[in-house]
């Protein structure tokens, strides 16, 4: 319990420094102006929210190889924590983009991937609510987990393979890409803070997924008698 | 500032989608602890 507090506590103090380095420390981008803090909170969410998939992809890998319920538990709490991030990412990206384009959508690569990752994950989750036999929903769920998975590297490739409205990475990107010293340092001190903050839901979606199978397994019990 | 209100725009609501979702989870676990003592209570001693 002390140790989930201190996350949470952490989780939170590193979102608010985040947001003050983004307002505060990183200097004004030329073009975009202010406009352009809002991709400190963008893209480290977003990034968050693929680290949260790939967490789902390696515990429904783990749970269709051992058959242990703590991945399934695993996998449906880092899915529905990656799909709160891009959902975060999916709303903050038109808000920038209606200043900067002049339009709050285009179906680019970039954003329709997003947009097609987004969707899996939620059927993911109304897979999981049809289903009531547990062994049956977590093989069920885990299998179409691996395979909402494939679309993360479309997602990160995209600005990379394809001209895109979307603009062009500025991290791993190619020659000429890259940030401010500053800019990056806020930059990458905001993906950390995400990270904790993913972290931090992960293991209280994680507890709520235990007790639903606690609850599971003694309603088994009460209509066993 | 140009922008200003976009910027303090997407914090509030991405800021507003955790802070929901986490109200989410709260609501949910505590629901859940309730129901288990429930059930623990309707099972007979032995169990």
């Amino acid at each position: 319990m002390a140790k989930r507090i201190l996350l949470g506590a952490v989780a939170l103090l590193f979102m608010i420094a985040a947001a003050y380095a983004a307002f505060y420390v990183a200097p004004e981008e030329r073009t975009m102006g202010v406009l352009q803090r809002i991709f400190y909170f963008h893209a480290s969410s977003a990034w968050a929210g693929m680290d949260a998939f790939f967490v789902c992809f390696v515990a429904n890998l783990l749970y269709v190889w051992k058959r242990d319920q703590k991945y399934d538990w695993l996998g449906v709490s880092s899915a529905e924590v990656g799909l709160a991030l891009i959902t975060v990412v999916l709303i903050t990206g038109p808000i920038w983009a209606k200043p900067a384009w002049g339009i709050w959508w285009t179906w680019d690569a970039r954003l329709t991937s997003t947009f097609v990752l987004w969707l899996l994950y939620v059927s993911y989750l109304l897979l999981r609510s049809l289903i009531e036999e547990p062994d049956r929903r977590a093989l069920l769920s885990a299998l179409f987990g691996i395979f909402a998975f494939l679309d993360v590297p479309i997602v990160f490739g995209a600005i990379r393979w394809w001209r895109t409205q979307h603009p062009a990475p500025v991290i791993m990107g190619g020659p000429g890409s890259g940030l401010d010293p500053t800019m990056r340092k806020v930059f990458f001190f905001s993906v950390l803070a995400a990270h904790f903050l993913a972290a931090f839901l992960i293991v209280e979606r994680f507890i709520l997924e235990k007790l639903r199978s606690d609850v599971e397994v003694l309603q088994r019990e009460a209509e066993a008698q | 500032m140009k922008n200003l209100n976009s910027v303090f725009a997407a914090y509030l609501i991405g800021w507003g989608v955790f802070f929901f979702f986490y109200l989410t989870i709260a609501k949910r676990t505590s629901d859940l602890r309730t129901e288990v003592d429930r059930l623990k209570n309707s099972l007979p001693r032995s169990k």
